[in-house]
């Protein structure tokens, strides 16, 4: 019986079994930033242990970045005290750390991958729980907290449950103006936020064939917001196009050993799924969240639950919170809500393909006057290609801020916040109740060029109709 | 050094109600702000605990009646969202020994176990009694028993509770951080690694 990418790559960097049953694997790639590590870093120093291999951690810095001051001190005292520590940290223990000034600093989940740190085959762990975005590498990643990035930093190991895999088949053609966001947020509300507690998602099928890396990676961002603890898909040519000559991947005689036996990694066509799904593209539509998680989420063309709708008394305490949160009325359409903030920008929609295609669109197009948009690139690269191409001009002419690399309104930690009540159409992840800053704040989760729409128009939209994409003529 | 062996846990309960509640409910995230976990308790569900204004509004962790808890008895898919580990940190800063939900999501489930901090699950219905129990009288006693899996309440109740057999042994046999045994396979772990071109840097 064949195996699993899951079971291969876990077969290949398992040390041994723990008393507690619980399996010892080996972290080939390590990613940090300033959130999440300085008390891990504080543990080891407590302990005096040492960083057992410290040219395999990556550092970057993205959480509290300011995205529209440059100059340090940043006027944020915590912010500075917790960049500085980072450094601090990186150069008392020999971690590369892209650091504002390098030129490579921005959101963890966007430098790994642009850096060819992200390779197939690989396991990878970060102190964040967006990390099953590099699964799109066919790498195994996974979210941990800060107990374990001290155990990877000592020893280069976690101590891990192994998952069961759920093969996700995304099957069909999507429609033009729908996108990967839409996929993963019709994904997590068909399956559940918490439907894929347990399991590894693996997704494929004719849709996640033809996606891009970028594409890939937007859905696998989001396996966590299914309660999947990683996601990956298996890696192919377009996995091999997209790394090749990128700074850490190999390069020359190297390159073609890595190709072949990343290849070998991928899934056996006869292997066992613990579970298998089959979704039909066509069946997907440009989706909206409009509760306060990330499963709470209809089509444009759908109207916002009822209360009676629940299954169950659970399920009707959960809708009547969030619409109690989110001040809508069951059974109104989602469609022409007003926002006032539209923010584009995190590690899931973040990327260069995301700003490239709103601005092949937004051009000539201006944000309509009651809502403040800003658009964050992911990194500091991004940012560069994007303004080497122009798009910052576009973004600028439209009306939209455009701003340094970082997490930004993802989470607000940094002074990107919402204010009161105000409602966000936002590219990002995640919709719990104050995630962007303002306890009373309200979040839609949309793809990015849905948030360019609601930022024209100055309500939720139907990105296809307001920028005249078409249904093809047909056959 | 070696751990306490963690067979029971014995306190005060407070009912948490909601399922879904998630890591930025748990801490908001403007308190991540810091470089130590030490005085997170005081944030603990600080945006549902807290007016904007600093005032307290009603939640069972402002109760009086529940103060001194020392077990927190929620929802389903408790402690979903960001993999903070800052989130069971401030439970457990707050007083808190041991969590009683539906379910939990995964990677705050790992964090606090390897805290030492259990977490159990328990079916609805039983919890409905738990609860009911827990309100009518606060001070009731409640112990969770990991060996047995069973929670003793109020004279002779007792329901059944659940905790994956990895972390129910690892808490009982003194077990539940992991690093002293990650760092003993250190040739282990060399070996695995030089098998590995990424690692050796090819
Ligand atoms: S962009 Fe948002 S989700 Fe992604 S790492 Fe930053 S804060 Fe987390």
């Amino acid at each position: 019986m064949g195996k699993s990418l899951f079971e291969k790559v876990w077969d290949a960097h398992a040390v041994c079994d723990l008393p507690n049953g619980q399996t010892q694997l080996l972290i080939g790639t390590h990613l940090i930033h300033e959130v999440t590590s300085p008390q891990a870093f504080g543990m080891l120093t407590e302990k005096g242990i040492p960083v057992k291999y410290p040219e395999r951690t990556f550092a970057t810095v993205d959480h509290i970045v300011p995205t529209n001051e440059i100059r340090e001190p940043y006027s944020d005292s915590l912010a500075q005290a917790m960049i500085e520590e980072l450094r601090r940290n990186c150069e008392e223990h020999g971690i590369r750390f892209f650091d504002t000034t390098t030129g490579m600093q921005g959101i963890v989940h966007i430098v790994g991958p642009e850096q060819g740190i992200t390779q197939p085959g690989t396991t990878i762990a970060c102190g964040d729980s967006h990390t099953s975005t590099h699964g799109a590498f066919g790498a195994i990643a996974f979210g941990i907290g800060t107990s374990q990035v001290r155990d990877v930093l000592a020893t280069q190991t976690m101590a891990l449950n192994k998952l069961k895999v759920r093969r996700i088949n995304v099957d069909g053609k999507l429609a033009p103006g729908v996108y990967a966001k839409d996929v993963i947020l019709h994904i997590i509300r068909t399956l559940g936020v918490n439907g894929g507690t347990g399991f590894a998602y693996e997704y494929g099928g004719e849709v996640f064939d033809n996606f891009s890396m970028e594409e890939r990676m937007t859905v696998c961002n989001m396996s966590i917001e299914g309660g999947a603890r990683a996601g990956y898909v298996n890696p192919d040519e377009t996995t091999f196009a997209y790394l090749k000559g990128r700074p850490y991947a190999p390069h020359g005689r190297d390159w073609e050993a890595a190709v072949e036996r990343w290849k070998s990694f991928a899934s056996d066509e006869d292997c066992v799924y613990d579970d298998e799904v089959t979704i039909r593209a066509e069946e997907i539509a440009p989706t909206v969240t409009w509760g306060i998680n990330p499963g709470q989420g209809v089509f444009i063309d759908q109207a916002i639950p009822r209360t009676e709708e629940g299954n169950t008394a659970s399920e009707r305490a959960a809708i009547e919170e969030a619409l109690e949160h989110m001040q809508f009325k069951g059974g109104e359409p989602i469609r022409g809500t007003r926002i006032n903030v539209a923010f584009l920008g995190s590690c899931t929609n973040g990327r260069l393909s995301d700003l490239k295609e709103v601005a092949s669109y937004l051009k000539g197009r201006t944000v309509h006057p009651d809502v403040q948009a800003i658009c964050v690139p992911g990194s500091q690269a991004v940012s560069r290609i994007a303004q080497d191409l122009g798009l910052d001009t576009i973004f600028k002419e439209a009306g939209f801020e455009w701003r340094g690399a970082g997490c930004s309104m993802c989470l607000a930690m940094n002074p990107d916040k919402l204010v009161g009540d105000q409602i966000c159409a936002s590219s990002s992840n995640r919709n719990f109740k104050g995630r962007q800053g303002s306890v009373t704040g309200r979040t839609l989760l949309m793809s990015p060029l849905m948030v360019a729409a609601a930022a024209v128009t100055g309500e939720v939209s139907d990105a296809r109709e307001v920028f005249g994409i078409l249904e093809p003529a047909g056959v | 050094m070696s751990l306490a062996k963690i067979t029971e846990v014995t306190g005060r309960g407070v009912p948490v109600n909601g399922d879904d509640i998630d890591t930025d409910r748990i801490i908001p995230a403007r308190f991540m702000k810091c470089v130590t976990f030490d005085g997170l308790g005081e944030y603990v569900f600080y945006d549902v605990r807290r007016n904007e204004d600093g005032t307290e509004r009603a939640h069972p962790l402002n109760d009086p009646r529940f103060a001194g808890a020392s077990i927190l008895i929620s929802g389903s898919n408790f402690g979903c969202g960001s993999s903070r580990e800052h989130a069971p940190q401030a439970i457990y800063r707050a007083g808190f020994r041991a969590v009683i939900a539906e379910g939990f999501a995964e990677i705050f489930f790992g964090n606090s176990i390897q805290l030492g901090m259990p977490c159990v699950t328990a079916d609805g219905k039983d919890l409905d009694v738990l609860r009911a129990a827990v309100n009518a009288d606060p001070e009731l006693p409640i112990t969770i028993d990991i060996v047995k899996k069973e929670i003793r309440f109020d004279g002779g109740k007792c329901i059944p509770c659940e905790i994956r057999e990895g972390a129910r042994n690892a808490l009982t046999n003194g077990k539940w951080d992991p690093l002293q045994d990650l760092l003993s396979h250190e040739e282990e772990v060399e070996a695995v690694a030089s098998s590995l071109p990424y690692m050796t840097g090819r």
